[in-house]
């Protein structure tokens, strides 16, 4: 077990100074997106999603996810494994969820004037929606009161079972049935003709949503970390009381020493 | 010779409860130890740590020549450990049981029948589900399981327990023979009427270490007549 | 390996013989399921028969997730749990063993599923080799990923709750894949081929038998 050690100064200063990167990364978005980028010629202002949800879908079906899985991996390989590794799995898991459902919420924003309904059962929205079970599959058994190493352990393996699944759900949901529109908004949005302010409004979109979930993470990580530092401390104060166990007894000498019976 | 158990300041932790707080122990091939101590003072996890189920986080230990820190599950299969609860499979009758267990370490299962013979369990006991039986047969079959394998390492904990007064002296003459046939023996016991009069050396555990060891009930002579523990 | 794998699947095929758990519990839920299925959408016989595939895999589904519960009751008694650890068998032999004698039964149980639909539902069956092969791969891949999840929670009090949020969403493409297939097997509805949907089948079940083969020492650790 590795040992648990706090932040850094420095280190918790870059992670702040992510985070407030984000966030006006983000506002900036939000008034790029709103005011100063024009409309679409074909679907209006509906357009302006495009700069929150490719970001947000991005974050949690291949950041997110893949750090996750990333981090599992990583536990599970004997030469690489560490504590550090589960917490980022859990972390980026737990953050990946939030975005996971954003994703869906403005997928469905979008769907809703354009298809007409809120939901339709396309083969991106689908696939999501699976992700989004079993995301939540992943914490619930991580939430299980459990001893932190098979915790651990079971979490990295049910992580790499449900990641396996993925590619294999986004085929054949893909066959099952594609409605979607185009190839993606992304796409139809990205064509040589858009607009340049559109463009790097999106760029930035991605910039600070990916920003905001390293913040996120990190936040998540620490609180993680301070948990188990937490745990280490009890751990070395149980151990003191283990040894105290031994205390009221006679004194005996160590190995090899008084027979029993024998005396003067 | 190597030791069949070598532990030195051995941790290990249930939970966030440390069960093993720095125990050193040897164990020789052919020797038998017990272990005595309260309830609670890491008797059952030191034999679980022996046996590769109780992986230790902090220390050395070496089994039958395997680093625990690295080869834990090499060491289990050579192990015979006969825990609180018998591995018996309750719709399964005590002969399939022991075949299976026989059969999943790659030995061959003609020694089953004599096996069985010897704990008692043969004729119309061998056939019935090991479920019907009492808490004493069911050690009896957890018994001929772990003797059918000719394990190099005996770990049992409070071994004693259920078994009659026929059955303690079943239980005695095993551990003596595989003692004698070159195994290490290590009991975890509160009997000590039952095991002192075999043991080689008696090791007290207290509070996850192990406080202290004394010679055992047991004599052996060597050339030139002097009594060693 | 494969050694091991048969006395494992031995093992827990005769526990079943003598138990009749699945046989005489989770056969008669799955006659029950189809039951319930025609309640909520009959007494009229074409939307059943239009639903049967689909119906037909939910309550495999179902079947499965029962016996991978079974399975693992069967191991998770203190001492066999250490027994099975302690007992030199080969990890990956333990997976394969398990996942075939859970294959064993759903296959017995989706024989009699079979006939309920074509008895109950009215349906005709263009092509029994599409059927039967079909219904071996879905359900060899939903035994190795059952096993695989059975495993992971049979050590958790909380383990007849969590089995089910983990397995079914995994299990989606066996559904999705099988339903299709189904339907081109029973000759229902537009479509012509089920060969992409076995494709995916096969591809399910070989992806999960070899990660259980790879990660079932690690599992069993955790159990």
């Amino acid at each position: 077990m590795s040992a648990v050690t706090t932040w850094s100064a420095r280190r918790a200063w870059v992670v702040r100074a992510t985070g407030l990167a984000g966030v006006v990364g983000m506002a900036f978005t939000v008034w790029l997106g709103l005011w100063i980028t024009p409309p679409d010629k074909v679907q209006g202002n509906l357009v302006r999603l495009v700069y929150l949800h490719p970001p947000v879908a991005w974050v949690a079906l291949y950041l997110a996810f893949g750090l996750a899985v990333l981090g599992s991996l990583l536990w599970l390989w004997p030469r690489t494994r560490n504590d550090s590794w589960d917490r980022l799995a859990g972390a980026a898991m737990e953050v990946g969820v939030v975005f996971t459902a954003l994703t869906l919420v403005t997928g469905s924003l979008w769907g809703r004037p354009t298809w007409g309904v809120w939901w339709a059962w396309d083969a991106r929205l689908t696939s999501t929606a699976l992700l989004l079970v079993l995301q939540l599959g992943y914490l619930a058994l991580r939430r299980v009161a459990s001893e932190p190493e098979p915790r651990a352990r079971r979490c990295a393996i049910g992580a790499v079972i449900a990641a396996v699944d993925v590619p294999i759900v986004h085929f054949s949901v893909d066959w099952w049935r594609t409605l979607h529109q185009g190839a993606t908004v992304l796409n139809a949005n990205l064509s040589p003709t858009i607009h340049g302010a559109m463009a790097w409004t999106l760029l930035l979109g991605f910039v600070s949503m990916t920003l905001v979930f390293a913040w996120m993470v990190s936040v998540r990580y620490r609180i993680a970390t301070l948990a188990d530092v937490a745990a280490d401390r009890s751990m070395q104060q149980a151990l003191a009381e283990r040894w105290a166990e031994g205390m009221p007894e006679a004194p005996v000498e160590e190995e090899g020493g008084v027979p029993a019976g024998v005396g003067p | 010779m190597d030791s069949a158990v070598l532990l030195r300041s051995a941790h290990a932790t249930i939970g966030r409860f440390p069960a093993l707080a720095g125990v050193d122990l040897e164990l020789a091939p052919g020797e038998l130890v017990v272990l005595e101590g309260p309830n609670g003072a890491g008797k059952t996890s030191v034999l679980r740590a022996c046996a590769g189920l109780l992986p230790l986080t902090g220390g050395e230990g070496t089994v039958l020549g395997y680093d625990l820190r690295r080869d834990l599950v090499a060491v289990r299969p050579l192990v015979g450990y006969l825990g609180h609860a018998p591995a018996l499979y309750d719709e399964l009758t005590v002969s399939e049981n022991v075949r299976f267990a026989v059969r999943a370490a790659g030995a061959a299962s003609s020694a089953v029948p004599d096996v069985l013979a010897r704990v008692g369990l043969s004729g119309r006991l061998a056939r019935t589900p090991a479920g019907r039986l009492s808490a004493g047969q069911r050690r009896r079959a957890a018994l001929a399981s772990v003797l059918v394998r000719r394990p190099a390492l005996w770990l049992l904990d409070e071994p004693h327990a259920a078994f009659d007064a026929e059955g303690r002296r079943l239980l005695s003459t095993v551990m003596c023979e595989a003692r004698d046939g070159g195994s290490g023996v290590l009991v975890a016991s509160h009997e000590p009427a039952e095991v002192l009069p075999l043991a080689d050396r008696v090791v007290t555990m207290v509070g996850g270490r192990a406080q202290g060891s004394r010679r055992g009930g047991r004599r052996r002579v060597v050339p030139g007549g002097v009594h060693v523990a | 390996m494969w050694r091991d794998a048969l006395l494992v699947v031995g093992k827990d095929l005769r526990i079943e013989a003598r138990s009749r758990v699945v046989v005489n519990q989770v056969a008669p839920f799955a006659v029950l399921v189809l039951l319930l299925f025609a309640f909520a959408l009959g007494p009229d016989r074409s939307p059943m028969a239009h639903a049967a595939p689909g119906l037909f895999w939910v309550a495999v589904l179902f079947c499965a997730l029962l016996a991978v519960q079974r399975s693992f009751a069967v191991e998770s008694g203190e001492g066999t749990r250490d027994g099975l650890r302690l007992s030199g068998l080969d990890p990956a032999g333990i997976f394969l063993g398990k996942t075939a004698a859970v294959t064993v039964q759903l296959l017995l149980l989706e024989v009699l599923l079979t006939v309920g639909v074509v008895l109950l539902f009215g349906n005709g069956v263009r092509s029994v080799g599409a059927l039967v092969l079909t219904s071996v791969l879905g359900t060899a891949g939903l035994a190795a990923v059952g096993t695989l999840y059975g495993a992971l929670s049979s050590g958790l009090r909380v383990r007849e709750t969590l089995l089910p949020l983990l397995l079914l969403p995994v299990a989606a493409p066996v559904l999705l894949a099988g339903t299709r297939a189904w339907q081109a097997a029973l000759g229902i509805g537009t479509s012509t081929s089920g060969n992409p949907w076995t494709s995916v089948l096969v591809v399910f079940a070989a992806v999960y038998l070899a990660l259980g083969c790879v990660i079932y020492g690690p599992l069993l650790e955790a159990m």
